[in-house]
């Protein structure tokens, strides 16, 4: 009876180990531009970069990064906030989306609160600076360009870059 | 005997069907827990129902509606605190400003981190929800090197990093919201969803919008906040006892209830006395000359 409880406890520990890992397996882009570096570091050369709801094979992971691979075979390090566990949906009506049960596993993208969402509340608040918001989302500072400036600042990171 | 032949197969069922991906984990985990007897079906109840009831948290707002609700908290404090069309300053701003950011715990929001600097005198500065960061013209006055520039811009993605202009959001705004989101799963949405959609993005700006803008966050958020910037102040090379200095020059020229920051956050005094009492036996970081110029050169007379 004790080795019987033994090795059910242990495929119950083996099935959740398994859950958790199905789980990370595969992981979904859930930033406008994802950034594929060379290495797990902020510092690391930007090598690639990934869309919206692109799908990533995780090879493993180091830190707050994931060493990834894409659809088109390119790999590299992607920090995990720009990672969701969730397959990102494109379009509604969808049979992934049929498939979801709920919406635990999946996130719609270009739904909710939306462009059309947005265009709606312009309509009604006309003084909404969205003017400079645009022109503030055009001030766009590449991650070379960052690493130049901290560096034309002599401004040094000790105990090494995370 | 008979627990034995009955559980096996049921748990490689759950295997199976969970290699096929169709059940939560949350759910075959309390399954398998009352299989074994682990835990009773009331607990395992509850344990479900509590995951589900955590799912309708801002957590649960995704990246692209926090950058939608972040454009919308910015275009409407626009309205009260005008840009400052000052090219030079704000390329430097960004510059510094995406510096930090990388180096954070959420290098990467949606739509990236953007900085703008606000024609005003008050001392102040506003971090809308996905990475935009509006700083006022008497905020940066009170900084006296990049240093220490640098440390109001960590502070600022902290909050952005722990999404607290999102926590302002009611919650029965984000209920009604995710509700509607179900429904457009399925289809399109119809005018009277897209109407109550609006209604509760509506309802989320002026939360979020009046939270940052006149009752301000929690003490522990700030705390939460300061403590960030001292974190990304330390990995990017910066110096952490620049947020000291800043906060030493801010206490001089902001009146406690007074407008900007001295109606919103705890006073310069107490979120110094917040800190880590060590900081100050840090040895002061050199501030080299070409640091010195530029930061003189983009924001020296703003």
């Amino acid at each position: 009876m004790r080795t019987m409880r033994r090795s059910l406890l242990l495929v119950a520990v083996l099935v959740v180990g398994v859950a958790a890992w199905a789980a990370v397996q595969q992981m979904s882009v859930q930033v406008r531009a994802g950034q594929l570096r060379a290495t797990p570091s902020y510092l690391g050369k930007v090598a690639a970069s990934v869309a919206y709801g692109d799908r990533l094979t995780v090879v493993q992971k180091q830190g707050a990064w994931y060493s990834v691979k894409d659809a088109r075979g390119r790999s590299g390090w992607i920090h995990e906030s720009a990672l969701t566990t969730k397959r990102v949906v494109l379009k509604s009506g969808s049979t992934d989306v049929a498939a979801g049960a709920g919406g635990d596993e999946i996130a719609l993208a270009g739904k909710g609160f939306n462009e059309q969402v947005e265009g709606e509340y312009k309509a009604q608040n006309a003084d909404a600076d969205y003017a400079w918001v645009d022109r503030m989302e055009a001030m766009v500072v590449a991650p070379e360009q960052a690493v130049a400036f901290l560096a034309a600042g002599e401004v040094v990171a000790k105990g090494g870059a995370q | 005997m008979k627990q034995r032949t009955m559980t096996l197969p049921a748990a490689l069922l759950l295997l199976a069907a969970l290699i096929a991906g169709c059940a939560s984990v949350t759910k075959l985990g309390t399954q398998l827990g009352q299989g074994s007897g682990a835990i009773t079906e009331e607990q395992a109840t509850s344990i479900n129902r509590s995951a589900e009831a955590l799912e309708k948290t801002f957590a649960d707002i995704t990246p692209e509606q926090e950058y939608y609700i972040g454009r919308a908290v910015a275009a409407t404090i626009l309205q009260t605190y005008p840009a400052a069309d000052e090219p030079a300053a704000n390329a430097y701003l960004n510059e510094l400003g995406q510096s930090l950011a990388m180096a954070s715990d959420r290098p990467q929001t949606f739509g990236g981190y953007h900085f703008l600097l606000l024609d005003s005198d008050e001392v102040n500065a506003f971090a809308a929800p996905g990475g935009l960061v509006l700083v006022t013209r008497g905020l940066v006055r009170c900084c006296e090197s990049e240093d220490a520039l640098a440390a109001v811009l960590a502070h600022e993605i902290g909050h952005v990093q722990a999404k607290h202009g999102l926590r302002a959001i009611k919650k029965s705004r984000l209920t009604s919201a995710l509700a509607i989101l179900t429904v457009e799963a399925a289809r399109n949405l119809g005018d009277e969803d897209l109407k109550q959609l609006t209604a509760d993005f509506e309802g989320s700006i002026m939360d979020v919008t009046q939270t940052l803008v006149n009752n301000g966050y929690a003490r522990g958020l700030e705390k939460e906040a300061d403590e960030a910037s001292l974190a990304i102040l330390g990995r990017v090379g910066y110096d952490p006892r620049a947020l000291v200095v800043m906060l030493v020059k801010m206490g001089e020229r902001v009146k406690s209830g007074g407008p900007g920051f001295g109606k919103t956050h705890p006073s310069p005094g107490d979120r110094i006395g917040a800190l880590d009492p060590s900081l100050a036996n840090k040895p002061v970081m050199a501030d080299p000359a070409a640091r010195r110029a530029r930061f003189t050169r983009a924001v020296g007379d703003v």
